[in-house]
């Protein structure tokens, strides 16, 4: 049984077909992407799996139990957790606590508790904050500790978001552009980011637009055009295929 | 930064300590029990409004619904004061409750609509049920006692009062420094990414209104008691917008900000009463200036140009 | 019966119509800034209040009323000057604290000025009432429903036939996009806080003959228009409309038939029903949230 199962999934908007029909099903453990030229569907489908978006129809299964009409706090208590392709990141808070937050589910969320700050509570949160210190180094954003999220700049916050998610210790992690509008350098850094992340044992879901990231990074890749699959298969499988080749280089290659 | 937080709060005790020997008369000294109750009240709402991003233009309803619970109860039902107090609070509780949970799913502005809404309305049922509530006239309260001592003068209020509001400026600072706090903070930052780490938005939003909605009612009880009468003004649109206006002025998300808009507005007419028939334009165009110039409120912004954590 | 229920329909849809106006205030307001105008009914009452001023101090009728449009139009305009334009960008909370600072200075002028007391205006055309199965139909009422008609109609061509009305609907939809285009935001702004002002102006205006007016009915009148502006869905015009004359229907009837001490009560009971079992008012788009 695979870890995720997406059979038939569509969307509607009005009269637009966002995702149409799509298929497709995911390994634990590995790291599976989803590329497309822009408008293919790519953010649509993240928010159908992590419960942003109702789907029109279809079935998504996680651990073979539907998940369809889950909310996304729901489906965070099931271990997913993604970031967003245009940044969701609390500016209100400082960057540590936007990474505690990520910890919500693993705490005593208890309100009289809270108020009265028991001790045990406050040992917990010294403890968190440690964690959530040592999640920013492992994204690679030591140097903003003590930072306001809102005095960030963007690629910092982008990884930002990574170190929330995974403050949740999340089985599944869905990635929008991690390295979008990055610089070189910066995206091998996020490239070996991803890396460490597979290899702690957490599946990840990637949508990306370097290829070169893609194509080294990926167990298996899906291929979206205009919310349809395209493709779906390895790395080597999706090079090969005509029709991604004709979509992303036009139907005259 | 939290560390630094609490040296605040020591401040705000000493201040509470000292005030009631350095005050030279008892004006001065029901000034201030009215600035600590209205302390109290902008507490909570600036949870709802500040930490969490929510509007409420209807809580001087729920601060009347206390209020009067504290003077109907006891005075037609012989209900002992604090049971009185307890039952207004449920109430309110529960109406809030009930409301709250449709209207979170919704953005903002109805919201304001919403909140606005219930607190005309309770403030209309409370000047036409006049054989229970006086009308617009209002009606007496009973004195508050407990365990056969009564509070009667002015000294024992304020010292009552000014327990509470430390207790409530420390809680206060504790719950936003905890779990349940940055999730509350968090779901005000983005909601979605709040939901997608775990957060029950919608339940977040209605446990906060709750909250603050029940310390209004509380507080309305404790108003009720110390001013010994309740007219309908207590309920009134006005009343709800100068709550707000408190917890804008000393600046949202800020605890300390709470305290300063309090403080302010409270002593503000007292200090226009010399304008004669100019107070609400002098109201009014405060309210714009300093909402043009210092959109953050007082403190964050003051806060910030000295390079200091609210 | 038929005549009771035609009497209260009647007195329904007169003060309904003044609803109207201020509900279509607040949506072209909303509509191109977002901002929730609650000095919306400091207009209404500048309105009325104004022209008993100058009709008492002896101008013509038609001038009087004239002015009494206009000055409040000038009015908004320097509300939208002075006090939004330097807030842009605030808070939704921050932005409706300077409304309500806007609407206590008007009303406090308008106290200190022209003092605490009750007034009314001669009715335009006589008070002879007209009777229609019974029931009564004041001239005024038709005043009041067909000059609220022709600002309908004239606003209806202006958005959707005219190309600044068509400029001011972009801006609504997306001000970064209109801005692109060409389209003067600010421009589209100062338009609708002049035009705002002055719907509720003529509201206030030709309601005063039968309802009498003085410095503080804007409060009241103001949060009605917003009731109605949110019945019909924020931000949707022939929303605004329907919402405005449903919420004087509503209240009429439920004074008539109900309680008239619950009379200002009604409306807000009615949207409080509204948002429980329709959340985006009558009118109201579902919007997804993109992210």
């Amino acid at each position: 049984m695979s870890l995720l199962d997406v059979k038939q999934l569509s969307i509607h908007f009005g009269g637009v077909k966002a995702v149409q029909e799509v298929s497709f099903s995911i390994d634990a453990g590995i790291v599976y992407s989803v590329i497309g030229p822009n408008g293919a569907g790519k953010t649509t489908l993240f928010n159908l799996i992590t419960g942003v978006y109702k789907p029109t129809h279809g079935e998504i299964c996680l651990d073979g139990e539907s998940i369809v009409g889950k909310s996304p706090n729901e489906l965070a208590r099931r271990g997913m957790a993604r970031t967003f392709q245009n940044l969701q990141v609390c500016m209100n808070m400082s960057a540590l606590e936007n990474v505690m937050v990520g910890a919500h589910l693993r705490l005593d969320r208890n309100l009289i508790k809270a108020a009265l700050r028991l001790p045990s509570l406050a040992r917990r949160d010294a403890e968190l904050r440690e964690e959530a210190a040592g999640l920013m180094r492992h994204v690679g954003l030591e140097q903003y500790i003590d930072a306001r999220a809102d005095s960030m700049p963007y690629g910092a916050l982008k990884r930002l978001e990574i170190g929330r998610a995974l403050a949740m210790k999340p089985r599944l992690i869905f990635l929008d552009e991690p390295a979008a509008g990055l610089n070189p350098k910066e995206t091998i850094e996020v490239d070996e980011l991803v890396r460490k992340i597979a290899a702690s044992g957490i599946t990840v879901v990637l949508v990306e637009h370097d290829m070169k990231m893609v194509m080294n990074l990926s167990d298996r890749i899906l291929v979206l055009d205009y919310g349809k699959k395209l493709a779906e298969g390895t790395s080597e499988e999706v090079r090969r295929n005509p029709d991604v080749i004709a979509a992303y280089l036009g139907a005259h290659a | 930064m939290f560390k630094r937080a609490y040296f605040g709060l020591y401040l705000v005790i000493v201040v509470l300590a000292v005030l009631p020997f350095v005050v030279p008369n008892s004006f001065y000294l029901d000034l201030a029990t009215r600035m600590a109750i209205n302390a109290i009240i902008v507490l909570g709402l600036n949870l709802l409004i500040g930490f969490a991003g929510q509007i409420s233009l209807g809580h001087a309803g729920f601060l009347g619904i206390g209020a009067y619970a504290s003077a109907i109860l006891p005075t037609h039902f012989g209900w002992h004061p604090l049971l009185a107090m307890g039952a207004g609070a449920a109430l309110t509780g529960l109406l809030a409750a009930v409301l709250a949970r449709p209207i979170f799913k919704l953005k903002g502005q109805y919201l304001a609509m919403a909140t606005l809404g219930l607190g005309i309305i309770i403030s209309i049922a409370v000047r036409n049920e006049a054989d229970w509530t006086g009308g617009p006239d209002g009606m007496p309260v009973p004195a508050f006692g407990l365990l056969g001592f009564e509070l009667s003068n002015d000294k024992q209020w304020y010292w009552v009062v000014a327990v509470l509001l430390a207790i409530s400026t420390w809680a206060t600072l504790n719950l936003i420094d905890s779990p349940f706090g940055r999730a509350l903070r968090a779901l005000h930052g983005s909601e979605v990414a709040s939901s997608v780490v775990g957060v029950n938005v919608v339940r977040y939003k209605v446990a906060i209104f709750v909250l603050s909605a029940v310390f209004a009612s509380l507080m309305g009880s404790v108003t009720a008691h110390y001013v010994g009468f309740v007219t309908p003004n207590l309920a009134d649109f006005g009343h709800s917008i100068e709550l707000v206006t408190m917890v804008v002025i000393g600046g949202m998300a800020s605890v300390y900000g709470s305290l300063i808009g309090a403080v302010l507005l409270t002593a503000l007419p007292q200090a226009l009463a010399t304008f004669e028939g100019w107070e609400t334009v002098a109201f009014g165009a405060i309210l714009m200036v300093c909402m043009i110039f210092l959109p953050k409120g007082l403190v964050p912004t003051l806060a910030a140009r000295f390079g200091k954590g609210g | 019966m038929l005549a009771q229920l035609l009497q209260f329909l009647f007195s329904g849809l007169t003060v309904g119509a003044t609803y109207a106006l201020a509900a279509l205030g607040f949506t072209l307001i909303y509509n191109a800034s977002n901002v929730i105008n609650f000095a919306q009914g400091e207009f209404i009452m500048l309105g009325g209040m104004l022209a008993v001023f100058f009709t008492q101090s002896g101008l013509p009728t038609p001038a009087a009323l004239a002015l009494a449009i206009l000055l409040p139009a000038l009015v908004g305009v320097l509300v939208e000057k002075l006090a939004i334009e330097p807030a842009k960008g605030a808070e939704t909370v921050t932005l409706i604290i300077i409304t309500i600072g806007a609407s206590l200075v008007i009303r406090g002028l308008v106290q200190v000025w022209l003092g605490k007391g009750t007034f009314s205006l001669p009715a335009f055309s006589g008070d002879t009432p007209i009777e229609i199965f019974g029931a009564t139909l004041l001239p005024q009422s038709l005043w009041v429903l067909g000059a609220t008609a022709c600002v309908v109609a004239a606003l209806w061509y202006f958005f959707n036939r005219t190309l600044s009305g068509k400029a001011m609907l972009a801006t609504s939809y997306n001000q970064l996009a209109a801005q692109l285009v060409g389209i003067n935001t600010n421009g589209v702004l100062f338009i609708s806080f002049a035009l705002s002002a002055a719907l509720g102006a003529l509201g206030g205006i030709l309601i005063t003959p039968i309802t009498l007016t003085s410095y503080e009915v804007g409060i009241m009148l103001g949060l009605k228009g917003f009731v109605a502006a949110v019945v019909g869905g924020l931000g949707n015009g022939l929303g605004a409309v329907v919402g405005g004359l449903l919420v004087g229907i509503l209240e009429a009837f439920g004074a008539g038939y109900i309680s008239s001490a619950y009379k200002d009560a009604i409306p807000f009971v009615l949207i409080l029903l509204i948002l429980f079992f329709m959340p985006r008012g009558l009118f109201g788009a579902r919007v997804t949230d993109r992210v």
